[in-house]
């Protein structure tokens, strides 16, 4: 029998009477309809006031003051019953649940609202054009994104060539080769993590822009420095998960170390290491600032990422947006929606994969 | 198995380097007679370099030697690919504090033009007119700093509380089924792209925040933060606007270290305090909370220093200012990020090392709280920091 059960079971109900223990955590019937008529008359007094007594208005501020009036009300109904504890208990509770659930309101506005404004002008012509042809006051219906989607994905793939072997082996070095630097490294991976991307951007337009020119590959470069930590520590977490006895049974059959961590520890980790690299790819798709003082931007299509400016998705968004042009601002919020989807798969690719490697252990 | 090891360790420490684990090994004796004495206690001795090198491989262990046994000595010895192996991984691990350095001393060099030209006056000047339309005097990060710290602060304060009162609720309230969604949906936030928290907040949140601050100004203006600084004051592309949008940003980091942190409370504990009797918010109140006080402490810098460097977000709700003034939830405002973005395409010469130099401020002052952070929580991760 479970720990709860028998609490459950000692508790009985939830009235304090003397001798007879109480459970701190039962939530019985007469609880649910504690909140329930505290939820609804908390509702009728705002509706009270917001229509009746006081000329207020707003849908937030109806929000807000309900939820107050809620917990007050609330707050004042328990402490009458089970006392000022349980009182506190009931009020922290409703607290942390509501904001909790909050958190994700505004990410399911935001999806939305992209939506709403980038479905309704997205055509089929969006993945086969490109905006060489397309002036401002084309329609927007007129939007072609071929040329960002190309230059992402070339940007994007070139970072990962660069980042994903270093990462992998940072990683490799912090939790199996167990050198010397492992604590300073471990703290300069998590805070390399929060370097500005305007920083990196900077870093490669000194480093390497001004000495050649524009070009997608001086936006790998810096998307790479951003997605190095990223993989890295993902990376290590789940090269940490691999069971010790898989190592020792590798070694103890008499295999070097490079051999135990490339045919055992790596391959028992795949679908972790793969998971690190989607995120790490999801880490930089969207990153808008560093391209541009590296891309640059272009509207017509660039093949060769390694001379000339060249267009990518999050950057043209941008720069339509900013544009004065009603339709050009329209046309950004196509980039936009085209974008989030591409994180969303990430996302979703990067959840199943991590998925399996739970599945698995 | 005794073996040679041992005895001739026994025997000549120094000069033998050989475990016992080793059945063939070579080894250089200091004497002849030493070799000598080896030779009587093992089974099979091939010599190879007459008098003073030997290869020796040990079949059985010779008579006892006398001396009491001592712990032995394990020396690893790793093949050629494996130095080769550990070699490679140092190297692309220390890419990463190689990066470090590399970033502040190019952003060093390509900032020392506008830093000669400026001064100290560069910390300390509000204005942003550099050579290319003002003179020395009329450039500076002090308005831009002041700016992007209030962005960070307004934004931390909505942040934090939020972020632990999520993590309580994955870890300690939520029913079992709702967690793993509520952790993806929270993760998720990380993952939209900063330009479409701009986009957003731009065109939908601005607007929708009107109501709330014009009622602030209304009737909290005594406060220099909420006061109207003329007679029409404009809401919407503010600090607080921008604010409310970077703690969006900022919460799933600060989130998942807290979350991280929580779930490591020993269970033990918490079942000790709900069993003296104390409601769930007494548990956690007694429990979780001094536990996890390094991880919220450490995950809110984490997120401090994401907040001080967030770029696009800003630059698209905000009207950008060049002054210092106590209103944060009128239009305008700034942050050394939003500036650089935005200032870029038009600089060069000593302007261009003027925007090079407010990043290594940024790069400075992200990295100090960033490694702070990083300390903090990896001190709190492995239980050092949290008394128990």
């Amino acid at each position: 029998m479970s720990l709860q059960a028998v609490r459950d079971r000692v508790a009985g109900s939830g009235s304090p009477t003397p001798g007879k223990p109480i459970s701190p955590r039962s939530f019985n019937t007469k609880d649910i309809v504690v909140l329930v008529c505290a939820i609804g008359s908390s509702l009728g007094l705002t509706w009270l006031l917001f229509t009746q007594i006081l000329p207020l208005q707003g849908s937030q501020g109806f929000l807000i003051i309900w939820f107050a009036a809620f917990l007050v009300i609330y707050y004042a109904a328990v402490r009458e019953m089970d006392g000022k504890m349980m009182a506190r208990d009931r009020l922290m509770g409703s607290i942390v649940s509501v904001v909790a659930v909050a958190v994700t309101v505004p990410l399911i506005l935001l999806l939305i609202y992209v939506t709403a404004k980038g479905l309704q002008f997205l055509r089929l012509a969006f993945f086969t054009t490109t905006m060489a042809n397309v002036g401002p006051l084309s329609p927007v219906e007129q939007t072609g994104g071929l040329q960002a989607i190309v230059g992402t994905l070339e940007q994007v793939g070139i970072a990962m060539l660069i980042a994903v072997p270093l990462g992998v082996m940072t990683a490799i070095y912090l939790n199996e080769v167990r050198g010397r630097l492992q604590r300073p490294l471990r703290i300069f991976v998590d805070a390399m993590s929060g370097t500005p991307s305007i920083v990196a951007g900077l870093f490669i337009f000194a480093f390497w822009v001004q000495n050649h020119s524009f070009s997608g590959f001086a936006a790998s470069l810096a998307l790479a420095i951003l997605m190095l930590p990223t993989v890295t520590r993902a990376t290590e977490v789940v090269i940490r998960l691999v069971p010790d006895g898989l190592r020792e049974a590798s070694l103890a059959l008499g295999s070097p170390e490079w051999r135990t961590t490339m045919k055992v520890v790596l391959p028992t980790a795949r679908s972790g290491v793969i998971t690190a690299i989607l995120l790490g790819v999801a880490r930089v798709i969207g990153e808008t600032a560093p391209l541009i003082m590296t891309a640059f931007g272009s509207a017509t299509m660039n093949l060769n990422p390694f001379s000339g400016p060249q267009s990518a998705m999050p950057l043209a968004a941008f720069q339509l947006f900013r544009s004065s042009q009603t339709a050009d601002v329209e046309r950004a919020w196509v980039y936009a929606f085209v974008l989030i989807l591409m994180v969303l798969v990430l996302f979703v690719l990067a959840r199943w994969s991590a998925g399996r490697q739970f599945a698995r252990r | 198995m005794p073996t040679l090891g041992v005895n001739a360790v026994a025997v000549n420490r120094s000069t033998f380097p050989c475990t016992a684990l080793a059945r063939s090994c070579s080894v250089h004796f200091r004497s002849p007679d030493f070799l000598r004495e080896v030779a009587t206690r093992v089974t099979t001795v091939g010599i190879f370099q007459e008098g003073t090198s030997a290869v020796a491989t040990v079949l059985d262990g010779g008579g006892p030697s006398g001396a009491p046994p001592k712990p032995r000595q394990i020396v690893q010895i790793r093949t050629r690919a494996d130095r080769v192996f550990r070699g490679l991984a140092t190297g692309a691990s220390s890419s990463t504090l190689i990066l470090l350095f590399l970033i502040g001393l190019f952003l060093l060099i390509k900032a020392l033009p506008a830093l000669k030209c400026a001064g100290l006056n560069f910390l300390t000047t509000s204005e942003w007119n550099p050579p290319d339309r003002g003179t020395c005097e009329t450039f500076g990060v002090a308005a831009l700093m002041y700016w992007t710290v209030v962005i960070a602060v307004i934004a931390m304060v909505i942040a934090v509380p939020v972020s632990i009162a999520a993590a309580l609720f994955i870890t300690e309230y939520a029913p079992r089924w709702i967690r793993r969604p509520l952790t993806s949906l929270i993760d998720l936030l990380a993952a939209v792209p900063s330009l479409l928290y701009g986009m957003w907040g731009a065109g939908f949140l601005a607007a929708r925040t009107v109501g709330i601050t014009e009622w602030l100004a209304n009737h909290l203006g005594f406060i220099p933060f909420f006061k109207p600084t003329n007679a029409y004051p404009i809401y919407g592309p503010s600090a607080f606007v921008a604010g409310l949008v970077v703690s969006l940003m900022v919460v799933p980091i600060v989130t998942s270290v807290i979350r991280e942190v929580f779930s490591q409370v020993p269970p033990g504990e918490k079942e000790g305090a709900l069993a003296l009797g104390g409601t769930r918010w007494g548990m956690i109140r007694a429990v979780v909370l001094p536990f996890g006080r390094g991880g919220i402490i450490g995950g809110s810098m984490l997120g401090l220093g994401r907040a001080l460097g967030e770029t696009i977000a800003i630059l698209l709700i905000i009207s950008q200012i060049y002054y210092i003034r106590a209103n944060f939830i009128e239009a305008g405002a700034n942050s050394i990020a939003a500036h650089i973005a935005n200032a870029f395409g038009e600089a060069n010469g000593v302007a261009l090392s003027a925007l090079l130099a407010a990043g290594l401020v940024l790069f400075g002052v992200t990295l100090l709280v960033n490694v702070g952070a990083a300390a903090i929580i990896n001190r709190s991760r492995s239980g050092a920091g949290v008394e128990i």
